[in-house]
């Protein structure tokens, strides 16, 4: 294009500006994805949401035990496909800091109901013949510098099990198929657990997660399943894996909306830094803008070459978003199982930029007018 | 020749009956008042007058620059009073060469750049952009400046680019504001052959208002703007006089 060497030259007139105004838009995007990537975690808690996914809690509190007796009346509501239950471990590797869940799961049905959590065959075939074995996410695998055939001990003050030196084998890894599935998981078998437990909570549950053969179905059956425990001495409470994921984000309080002000004040600063700057651009260079006008370059043209301009600076300011690309991985290494899997998804990106657009749009929108309704006569009258 | 009498015909410019009226808050500045003007083709006019008599308003309204209160301005046929801004825009494109006292030059261009700014709004390749840039560099005498920016340039060098500028594309006439206004003497002459050489060899209309009656001389014709209309100097000789006495 024959005027992309004017947009140019105008571009660099100012150097340190232009660096300055483009360090404004980098910093902006990188809190912006920075804060996106907070939020999705928050938003994906508990991994990868399936439409095809129910999970039944203790209607009282989630940290509320149910009985084992329900799996297989759970499986008889018709449209029910595989059940599969979880009890939280709590157990403690080495130091509380070192956090990552621990899930005493069923490996007779959980990769039914998590089929996008993949374990190899031969390694799951050795879990399956170990009681003390366990089978580790990519990322705690990778966080601690754990091997297959590593002896791990946890220790759990949970379940009267204060005084069990527990010891585990790592027999295999399991990897998720998307970047947003939670790779942190540790699986406990529940035969070796139930073992150990006191005879009283022997047959208790944490939750059960069902895998239901048709989403549309799962509104019925949650309600069918709820009716069945009701008045009983542990009332269930049936809802949809995303419903599950967003009442467990609430235990972090307001937490998205925290996000979401910080990250539109952001965006409001950056407007007006550029707003300013632009102003300022198109102010000093009016003689010019007139000249130009005189030659016969159209009111629009000279829009355009301030809007080209301010857009520029946008997308040179998404060097911040690939900043953020980069902090994301480091991020989550440095705050390992505090949060939720962070994660920068291509989307994101995307709206990042399109926000850098918005704003690069906006701040030379009224500059621009300005520029653009500028009259020949009166910006070369005099000085 | 120019005449102001306004009854003439078939002349390159033909302005009639020009009004133009300033409002500064509640009082009416009638600053153009039934002016008639016409120029031919080859012509070399120089205007004068005291500050604040109208020039640059009337140079602005010949160049399509602003729009009179009353009468009208024909170039070459066309009839610019009742153009729309942006028709406006166009026209000048290709009818008017501008030479403005200051702030020709975008000083993030080389000279051959700011040259080059018309002939963007043509659909002349690059070559041939490059071509007609070159030609009217070497017309000015700074085929070997081509590559400088504004501020390595002298003055006089500054207004012979914003000179080369206003003739590349070929426009049908120059309207020149005080191009002298700001340079010194030496510098002031050089510019004045040159605008002299464009008119001679090269057949350009020059339309310019000056404050020196030297510079004034230069040209073929002098009027005065006196309340609102153009009158005739008379001989060019008395002119220089009375402006020296
Ligand atoms: N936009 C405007 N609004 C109000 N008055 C104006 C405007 N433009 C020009 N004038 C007035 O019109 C008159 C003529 O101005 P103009 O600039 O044409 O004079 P000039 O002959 O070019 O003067 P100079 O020799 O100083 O350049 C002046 O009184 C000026 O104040
Ligand atoms: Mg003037």
């Amino acid at each position: 294009m024959k005027f992309a060497r004017l947009i140019w030259a105008n571009l660099v007139r100012k150097k340190v500006r232009l660096l300055l105004t483009i360090g404004s838009f980098a910093v902006a995007l990188f809190l912006f994805a920075i804060l996106g990537v907070v939020n999705n975690a928050f938003s994906l808690a508990g991994g990868v949401v399936s439409a095809n996914r129910l999970v039944v809690t203790n209607r009282t509190s989630i940290i509320n035990l149910l009985p084992l007796s329900y799996r297989d009346e759970i499986l008889r509501v018709p449209g029910v496909s595989y059940v599969t239950h979880y009890n939280w471990f709590g157990g403690v590797y080495q130091d509380p800091k070192n956090f990552f869940p621990q899930f005493v799961m069923d490996p007779s049905t959980q990769r039914q109901v998590y089929p996008e959590l993949k374990v190899p065959d031969q390694q799951w075939k050795t879990f399956l013949n170990d009681r003390q074995g366990a089978i580790v996410g990519a990322a705690t695998m990778k966080r601690f510098g754990w091997k297959v055939g590593d002896r791990i001990p946890l220790h759990t003050t949970l379940y009267g099990l204060a005084n069990v030196p527990f010891e585990f084998n790592i027999d295999g890894v399991y990897h998720g198929t998307h970047p947003q599935d939670d790779e942190t998981q540790f699986w406990i078998q529940w035969d070796y657990f139930r073992e150990n437990v006191p005879q009283a909570i022997k047959g208790q549950i944490g939750w059960y997660v069902i895998r239901i053969a048709n989403p549309d179905d799962a509104p019925r059956i949650a309600k069918t399943i709820d009716q069945m425990y009701i008045n009983s001495p542990n009332e269930t409470r049936t809802e949809t894996e995303s419903a599950y994921a967003a009442n467990w984000v609430k235990q972090f309080g307001n937490i998205k909306f925290l996000i979401v002000t910080i990250g539109m004040v952001v965006f409001f600063t950056l407007l007006l830094v550029t707003g300013n700057t632009m102003a300022i651009a198109v102010r000093e260079r009016t003689p010019e803008l007139a000249i130009l006008k005189a030659i016969g370059f159209s009111d629009r043209a000279v829009l355009g070459f301030i809007l080209s301009e301010s857009m520029a600076i946008a997308i040179a300011g998404c060097v911040g978003l690939l900043l953020a690309a980069g902090a994301v991985p480091a991020l989550a290494q440095a705050m390992p199982g505090m949060l939720p899997p962070l994660v920068m998804t291509p989307r994101l990106l995307l709206s990042g930029v399109g926000a850098a657009l918005l704003v690069g749009i906006a701040s030379a929108i009224l500059p621009g007018l300005g520029a653009m309704r500028l009259r020949v006569v009166n910006a070369l009258r005099r000085v | 020749m120019v005449s102001v009498d306004g009854g003439k015909s078939g002349s390159l410019i033909q302005v009639r009956e020009l009004d133009k009226t300033y409002r500064r808050g509640n009082e009416d500045i009638h600053v153009l008042q039934g002016l008639n003007l016409d120029v031919d083709q080859g012509d070399f006019v120089a205007f004068m007058g005291p500050s604040g008599s109208g020039k640059t308003t009337m140079l602005n309204l010949l160049g399509g620059l602003d729009v009179p209160t009353r009468g009208s301005v024909t170039v070459a046929g066309d009839e610019i009073t009742h153009m729309s801004r942006g028709k406006l825009t166009e026209w000048r494109a290709r009818h008017v060469g501008f030479i403005f006292q200051m702030y020709n030059l975008i000083p993030v261009l080389t000279a051959f750049q700011n040259v080059e700014l018309p002939l963007l709004l043509t659909k002349l390749s690059k070559a041939e952009r490059r071509k007609h840039v070159e030609a009217a560099l070497a017309i000015v005498g700074l085929a070997d400046r081509m590559h400088h920016f504004p501020r390595q340039l002298s003055g006089g060098q500054e207004q012979r680019v914003a000179i080369a500028r206003a003739i590349v594309a070929d426009p049908t006439f120059l309207l020149c504001d005080e191009p002298t206004g700001d340079l010194d003497r030496k510098s002031a002459d050089e510019v004045m052959e040159l605008l002299r050489r464009l008119v001679d060899e090269y057949g350009k209309t020059v339309l310019m208002v000056t404050h020196d009656p030297v510079v004034a001389r230069i040209a073929k014709q002098t009027l005065h703007m006196e309340k609102g209309v153009l009158v005739e100097a008379g001989a060019r000789q008395e002119v220089v006089s009375g402006g020296a006495s």
